[in-house]
């Protein structure tokens, strides 16, 4: 066991990867000689040369269209689109090429891609570098999404993902970059197809993946010392699901509070409470609540920002809401 | 305007003038069949026919090697039989049929044929250009001796993506041939219309392209042109573009009703039908005769009419696979 940055550890994984499959290629804008806009490959340059790692103009359609080509070619393309805010320049690509290739095809062709990216708010960055659309890109079949929230998946779930031979998006949720975990390096088959439970409690479920895992087990210990036992579950992969594991969860507990940083309108977090109704509506004993973002461009100032993203005490509240004192 | 070949030169290269005729006879023959069978409600969806354009996909696919890339648009059944992809398959396609050449999955607009390197008709303009870029890229990495052939039209001269991918590729100095198949209409919209520079191979040298522009309705002169440029591109130069200044006979799509061009432009430009137009060149050459033109007519019927069998008798995909090729299938 290694311990290490979030950012360490996505860099020691792509080290690991462009060591291990001389296929594999990272590029994207100020991946090179800048060292990339989180510092996630400073010093992969020098170590691997430019031709495996690419500096690209600011282009996100095409750089991601590039690895998408690239892919279909026989390499096994890493594309660094700097942040989520900007993949919307790219969603075209993404959306009606990556995703659909295989099909349209009739099974011919497969694109291995690897698209990683920063998400999420909580940096004072305003309306137009805060978004948190994880939840958009796990609504498009034919690709998956991976949201890890510790160093530890950010390191196994980036070498799983090369393993895969579909398209697979994962989102880096900026705030955890500085974060330390413990890396099991030796670690084989790494597995991105399960939740996880990261606590477990009788009481009610705490569903949650990538920036707000953080606050949810920090609102499981503040419950916890209330009398209230939370089971929190780290969803990890967004697409596909793991269902079972959430359902299991809900039969134990029989409530559950999704935290998600998306907007609460269409959010992934109202997909996760329409398939618990859908599957465990017997084993309820209260309403599917969800804690997400206020419905506002995300503020610029400190306070208002808080005030829009889901928050421990929120979570509390929400909690309290569903389970009986006392119970 | 017309290539400077003479007679001589015409009468020794027969076989390959014989073919080139050919192969455009099969196209418009192969379009005229799927109109019909648009009309008779067999093909549904949208339908792109390549009518009048014969002479840039079958001349420059002449430059592009079985180990090279193919990328085209959502007007692709030209290049797709010019590459060698059987008529039956693209009926079939066109039928929805599971033994169409991507079983039914995706149309007339969204041909494929991974054995021939075929990647593929995108059917939002501009989006085939990134992808050739990769795919380029992936053969400059790999050390592989290919160039990427990537089809598009004037209206993806407006899309960002022809701006990035130009300058992508120059600046990596990539194995691509950009073939801008300039039909002078964006769907309806003249090219003067939605372009205050309409030459377009002076936007590609402004990304610091090397370009060329031919009489797409010449055969001789697409193919001796786009040989041109895969030489330029095979010598590892970095990328090419060619225009290839053509025109659509039939309107941009069977929902079309072709009100934005007058019919006196359409028969002016009939008149330079790139089909009629080497056929007589041909003749006057004494490569083709009469019985020659008509032998070769009744082949290309014959397998054209073979294409419309196949794809009628050939059975649906099963409901029960509608999924499976969505992601690699996994085990439970």
């Amino acid at each position: 066991m290694t311990k290490m940055t979030y950012r360490e550890a996505v860099r020691a994984a792509l080290r690991e990867a462009l060591r291990s499959d001389p296929r594999v290629f990272l590029m994207g804008e100020d991946v090179g000689r800048y060292g990339g806009a989180f510092a996630v490959s400073l010093g992969l340059l020098e170590e691997f040369g430019p031709d495996r790692i690419r500096d690209t103009p600011l282009s996100e359609s095409t750089f991601v269209g590039a690895g998408i080509g690239a892919a279909l070619g026989g390499m096994r393309p890493i594309v660094e689109v700097m942040t989520v805010n900007f993949s919307m320049l790219a969603l075209d690509q993404i959306l009606n090429n990556a995703a659909t290739l295989r099909h349209m095809s009739g099974g011919q062709l497969n694109v291995p891609l690897v698209v990683r990216m920063a998400t999420g708010g909580g940096r004072q960055m305003a309306a137009q570098h805060s978004h948190s659309l994880e939840g958009w890109y796990a609504h498009i079949p034919g690709i998956r999404v991976l949201t890890p929230a510790t160093a530890d998946d950010a390191y196994g779930m980036l070498l799983a993902a090369l393993q895969e031979v579909d398209p697979v998006f994962i989102f880096e949720h900026a705030t955890l970059y500085p974060l330390e975990g413990e890396i099991d390096e030796t670690a084989a088959g790494f597995d991105i197809n399960q939740s996880k439970v990261i606590r477990t409690g009788r009481d009610v479920t705490l569903l949650t993946y990538g920036g707000t895992l953080g606050k949810t087990i920090e609102a499981a210990d503040h419950l916890a010392n209330d009398g209230v036992e939370a089971e929190v579950i780290d969803l990890r992969t967004l697409r596909p699901l793991d269902t079972p594991t959430i359902l299991a969860s809900i039969a134990k507990t029989h409530r559950a509070v999704i935290v998600d940083e998306a907007w609460r309108t269409g959010s992934f977090a109202a997909e996760i409470s329409a398939q618990i109704t859908e599957n465990a509506f017997d084993e309820l004993d209260a309403p599917v609540m969800r804690v997400c973002s206020a419905e506002v461009p995300m503020p610029y100032a400190k306070h208002l920002e808080s005030a829009a993203l889901p928050q421990v005490e929120g979570i509390i509240k929400a909690v309290q809401q569903v389970v009986p004192r006392n119970g | 305007m017309s290539t400077t070949i003479t007679p001589e030169r015409l009468l020794a290269d027969r076989d390959h003038c014989l073919f080139l005729l050919r192969e455009m006879l099969r196209i418009r023959r192969f379009e005229e069949k799927a109109a019909e069978m648009y009309s008779l409600q067999k093909i549904h969806g949208f339908l792109h026919l390549y009518i009048g354009e014969e002479a840039t996909g079958v001349g420059a696919m002449q430059a592009f090697r079985p180990q090279d890339a193919i990328v085209a648009t959502y007007r692709e059944h030209g290049q797709a039989l010019a590459r060698g992809m059987p008529a039956k398959v693209l009926m079939a396609e066109m039928f929805g049929k599971a033994t169409g050449c991507s079983h039914g999955h995706g149309g007339s607009m969204h041909f494929f044929d991974a054995s021939r390197r075929f990647f593929g008709g995108y059917a939002i303009v501009g989006g085939g250009l990134p992808i050739a870029v990769g795919l380029a890229l992936a053969d400059k990495l790999q050390n592989r001796q290919a160039v990427t052939a990537c089809y598009f039209g004037d209206g993806a001269v407006a899309e960002g993506e022809f701006h990035e991918s130009l300058n992508l590729a120059a600046l990596w100095k990539l194995p691509v041939v950009f073939l801008c198949e300039n039909n002078l209409y964006a769907m309806g919209t003249a090219l003067s219309r939605h372009q205050a520079q309409t030459n377009i191979t002076l936007k590609a040298q402004a990304y610091g392209l090397t370009s060329s522009a031919a009489d797409g309705m010449d055969i001789l002169a697409v193919e001796a042109a786009a040989r041109q440029a895969t030489d330029y591109v095979r010598q590892g130069n970095g990328p090419f573009l060619l225009e290839l200044q053509t025109y659509r006979f039939r309107a941009h799509s069977m929902a079309d009703p072709d009100l934005y061009r007058t019919k006196q432009e359409i028969e002016e430009w009939k008149k330079r039908d790139p089909i009629l137009l080497f056929q007589r060149r041909l003749q006057d050459a004494g490569v083709l005769n009469e019985s020659a033109l008509a032998a070769m007519e009744a082949e290309v019927e014959a397998e054209i009419d073979e294409a419309v069998q196949f794809a009628e008798s050939s059975p649906w995909e099963a409901v029960e696979e509608l999924l499976n090729d969505v992601e690699r299938r996994r085990t439970q």
